[in-house]
């Protein structure tokens, strides 16, 4: 069994195996955060800077419990105090990262394409925690692994991503990592949310009729109604946007009993997601998400950071 | 089998002697911890858990009771994991309190001390056990760190270049076996891990 | 003093010359073109196994001064572009201060007559500030030379604006020159809207974005009898309704770019190529092949190539933050030799055509033919040189050009301007 990664920034270039690896790797975790003492001394000596450039309280929080549960020195860098606010280009402020012999950086920027300029410039490992409206590759590791725990399987799972798909991140990571791993995904938003081309990220199926596709549905995945990003109002009102694409209480009973609703947070209740539905104890797997994005960046930190050789010395 | 780059040298143990090494341990633990009531038992992946497993089981024909089982995977603890590693982890699986336990830690072949000391901090992180003792199927010496065992199956004599393997029928589809291998030049010297994983 | 080109292989399409033959110029004229010319005292250049064609021009090109030194001026900029074999350059008005009035246009001359290494078409602002509100000074800078107008960067987005525009300058013997760019539709577009602004996670720069402008500014030509010139065609169906629109007898041309010619959006991988951005953005390939028979068709005029040189910290950005454009000045001619005529699809007289004849014909300028009594500003060029684009060869103060690391065949190796060598050999005559 091999992983070659040295980064984890587009998460196409990860293959099956190596995406089951991840999740299998994440679940061997949930021993060590059911413990009295939840932490191990794997990544001591390890330098790792989480570089956030953009506000982010859940993604952020995530990574720091994920390194501090391994042990990493871990430093915050990024919010006001960004050097960017300064003037400094992006490259000074990774060279003087770098003169500070950091082992990694994630990265959390509003452009897309800033994970691999740094892991270019720096030559450390990289994870990207969301670059603009492009990826977010823990984020779908996280999403997969809730699936996968209620589902057991990817093979021909039918899942429903709902909302912003065009401006999403979340997205551009879970839909081609739904396709690696051999689901079904259907798109379903308003026309004003799709991308123009949903089909390169991997949907198989696009619909604007939540009601006709949901039945079909073996995981609903809503997406968060991005408030600060509806300048130029893609839908009227939210009202309408929940009368259309709202996953309520009257959706219920449209869905396969054993249906599971994802989403990744913070919710907007009452506009994607009824309260209902959020709290639902069989459907939802929110919570469960949360929890998953620990282990699968305990995961990515130890699968990235390990050496590569086998054996030891018994 | 193995990496393909070793060849086997010398069978040091066969079947039959591990099997009577096994139930010569099982005594020596019952008598020194003056039998089984606080007694548990930890096997350290992979192999040392399976050696474990034996234990159990003869614990239980000479003494008739019940030790509760654990393994331990030492992955998150141990001293090289920046320049040597393995992707493949297994969940620590010890599903009782070892607190004021009297553990029996259980490895296959006793080398550097390397694994045993990462095994000695995990127990610690996992809880507070009144004593731990050390049981290997095989001591081969060379030891690099201030261990030694409690109860040894076997002292093998053995040389840096080799490598010193048990086989057991029930995981490897090969008669059990405690076999001395030729390394590679280059190639790691070690016991564990082996990646065997047939009917697993 | 004369001056005898000998021996290079002489294309003029305009007068159906294709030969090998010998030029002899003085005063600054073409004096002969022949065989067993005679020149009594003078200097003769062996130009066997060259070519010859009519100097080149680009008619959209950004040198930056005044106001952004830092990434090019008339300096740098006319040398790159004598480097890149141009005896002219048409120069943007989308300066700091904007040229938008005669004081700029004669700062632009006397600048260029200073320190130019080829001549510079000025060209001017359409509305006062590229503001798209109030008409500039047309009529002023028409009297000191300007010929051409455009508001090059941004489109002027008033339909109505652009017609006061365009009725306006129909007065004069002028053409106007549009950026086709719809900024509702375009918004912050980075890259082509489809494939590649899904794939990267950009906003989309969508094709109809410029079409819309195409398609409105071809109906105020028909409206106000003015000539139109639409900068920088990118898709194939603004280019078809531009066809249309020739066919209709409208005064409208059209030039391409060259990075617009042979790059496309697939290019701009996931690296995040800033020398990539560019605006309008690289299309498909499918436009990028509908562009080619275009120029083959002769609906494509002129190939320009909009340099537009920026400093590297400039670009050396995140993408989304990176200023828009490339440098092309001194890989033009050797791109359209290597990807076009080296190819088969065109002909030298074709290239002479959109690089020499018919960007003269457009900005009004005197046409300079292979012939006596001709204006001796002169491109001669190796066909069969080859040579890797690097940053360290050119001559422009910028490195942003989306072809370093390309492998061309043929070069500028002497540019005369008014009979005298800016370039001698490749070098840049001082």
């Amino acid at each position: 069994m091999t992983f070659a990664h040295k980064h984890l920034i587009d998460i196409t270039e990860y293959s099956r195996d190596d995406i089951m690896l991840l999740l299998e790797t994440a679940a061997k975790f949930k021993e060590v955060n059911e413990r009295r003492i939840k932490q191990v001394p794997t990544l001591k000596g390890a330098t790792i800077v989480n570089m956030f450039n953009e506000p982010s309280t859940r993604t952020r929080s995530s990574f720091e419990i994920a390194e501090k549960r391994l042990s990493a020195n871990s430093l915050n860098f990024g919010g006001s105090s960004t050097s960017t606010v300064k003037g400094e280009s992006l490259s000074d402020t990774v060279e003087t990262l770098c003169a500070y012999k950091i082992d990694m950086i994630i990265v959390r920027d509003k452009h897309a394409g800033v994970p691999r300029k740094i892991a270019d410039l720096s030559g450390v490992h990289v994870i990207d925690a969301g670059d603009g409206k492009h990826q977010h590759p823990t984020q779908a590791l996280l999403d997969l692994y809730s699936i996968w725990e209620e589902k057991g399987s990817f093979e021909g799972l039918n899942v429903g991503i709902v909302g912003d798909i065009a401006h999403s991140r979340v997205c551009g990571s879970l839909l081609p990592a739904l396709k690696i791993m051999g689901a079904n995904t259907v798109a379903i938003a308003p026309p004003t949310l799709l991308p123009a081309r949903p089909d390169v990220l991997g949907a198989d199926e696009v619909s604007s009729d939540l009601d006709s596709v949901l039945p079909d549905l073996d995981v609903v995945y809503m997406l968060r109604v991005q408030r600060e990003r509806l300048e130029g109002a893609p839908f009227p009102s939210l009202r309408e946007y929940n009368l259309l694409y709202g996953l309520t209480q009257k959706r219920d009973q449209l869905m396969k009993p054993d249906a599971i609703v994802c989403h990744p947070g913070p919710i907007n209740r009452g506009v994607e997601l009824d309260s209902f539905m959020a709290d639902h104890p069989d459907r939802s797997v929110i919570l469960d998400q949360v929890y998953a994005g620990i282990l699968v960046r305990m995961a990515a930190l130890y699968l990235l950071l390990g050496g590569s050789n086998d054996g030891i010395d018994a | 089998m193995g990496n393909g780059s070793e060849i086997i040298k010398s069978v040091c143990m066969d079947s039959e002697e591990i099997e009577r090494a096994i139930t010569r341990m099982a005594h020596q633990i019952l008598e020194v911890n003056k039998g089984a009531d606080s007694l548990v038992i930890v096997g350290i992946y992979t192999r040392g858990d399976l050696l474990a497993r034996k234990l159990k089981e003869r614990i239980k024909e000479i003494e008739g009771v019940d030790v509760p089982l654990g393994a331990l995977d030492i992955s998150f603890y141990r001293d090289d994991f920046l320049t040597h590693f393995a992707p493949e982890v297994h969940s620590t699986d010890i599903p009782f309190s070892i607190d004021g336990k009297d553990v029996v830690l259980v490895d296959d072949v006793l080398y550097t001390g390397r694994t045993i000391r990462a095994a000695l901090d995990a127990l610690m992180d996992i809880g507070r056990p009144s004593k731990v003792e050390l049981a290997v199927l095989v001591d081969r010496g060379h030891r690099e760190l201030p261990i030694r065992a409690d109860f040894v199956g076997k002292n093998v004599p053995s040389a840096a270049d080799e490598s010193v393997r048990l086989f057991l029928e029930e995981v490897d589809g090969i008669p059990s076996a405690v076999d001395i291998l030729e390394v590679a030049p280059g190639e790691r010297a070690g016991a564990a891990p082996l990646q065997l994983r047939k009917g697993e | 003093m004369a001056l005898m080109l000998k021996g290079a292989r002489c294309i003029d399409p305009q007068v159906g010359l294709d030969e090998v033959c010998d030029i002899l110029i003085r005063d600054g004229k073409i004096a002969g073109v022949g065989h067993d010319l005679v020149m009594e005292k003078g200097v003769t250049r062996d130009l066997t196994g060259k070519v010859l064609v009519p100097g080149l021009v680009d008619m959209h090109v950004h040198l930056r001064e005044p106001g952004y030194e830092q990434k090019e001026d008339i300096a740098s900029g006319t040398r790159a572009a004598a480097h890149g074999g141009f005896t002219a350059v048409c120069a943007m008005p989308n300066t700091d201060p904007v040229i938008d009035n005669a004081v700029g246009v004669e700062y632009i001359k006397a600048r260029a007559t200073e320190a130019g290494k080829c001549r510079v078409i000025v060209s001017g602002a359409c509305t006062k500030g590229l503001e798209g509100e109030i008409l500039a000074e047309m009529g002023d800078m028409y009297a000191h030379g300007v010929r051409a107008f455009t508001d090059d960067g941004h489109g002027v987005q008033d339909a109505g604006m652009m017609r006061r525009v365009m009725d306006y300058a129909s007065q004069f013997d002028c053409v106007v020159m549009p950026h086709c760019q719809d900024d509702s539709l375009v918004g912050e577009g980075q890259v082509n809207e489809g494939v590649a602004s899904t794939r990267l996670g950009m906003l989309g720069w969508p094709a109809e974005g410029e079409e819309l402008e195409i398609a409105r500014d071809i109906a105020l030509c028909r409206l106000t009898g003015c000539p139109l010139h639409i900068q920088h065609v990118t898709t194939a169906r603004g280019l078809e309704m531009i066809r249309q629109a020739k066919t209709e007898g409208l005064p409208v041309t059209c030039e391409v770019t060259p990075h617009h010619l042979f790059l496309t959006e697939d290019d701009i991988t996931d690296t995040y190529p800033t020398s990539l951005k560019v605006n309008p953005p690289l299309r498909t390939s499918d436009d990028a092949v509908a562009l080619v028979e275009g120029i083959v068709d002769g609906t494509v005029d002129a190939i320009a190539c909009d340099h537009a040189p920026h400093t590297d910290w400039e670009k050396d950005r995140e993408f989304e933050l990176s200023p828009f454009g490339m440098i092309g000045l001194e890989t033009s001619l050797a791109l359209v030799l290597t990807k076009l005529v080296s190819t088969g699809i065109i002909s030298y007289a074709k290239m002479a055509e959109v690089m020499a004849v018919n960007p003269r014909r457009i900005l009004r300028q005197e046409p300079v033919r292979l012939e006596v009594g001709s204006v001796a500003d002169l491109t001669v060029f190796d066909p069969e040189t080859t040579w890797t684009v690097e940053r360290a060869g050119f001559c422009s103060k910028a490195g942003n050009s989306g072809f370093l690391g390309a492998e061309l065949t043929g070069k500028a190796v002497d540019v005369y301007v008014g009979g005298y060598a800016t370039l001698e050999d490749g070098v840049i005559v001082e």
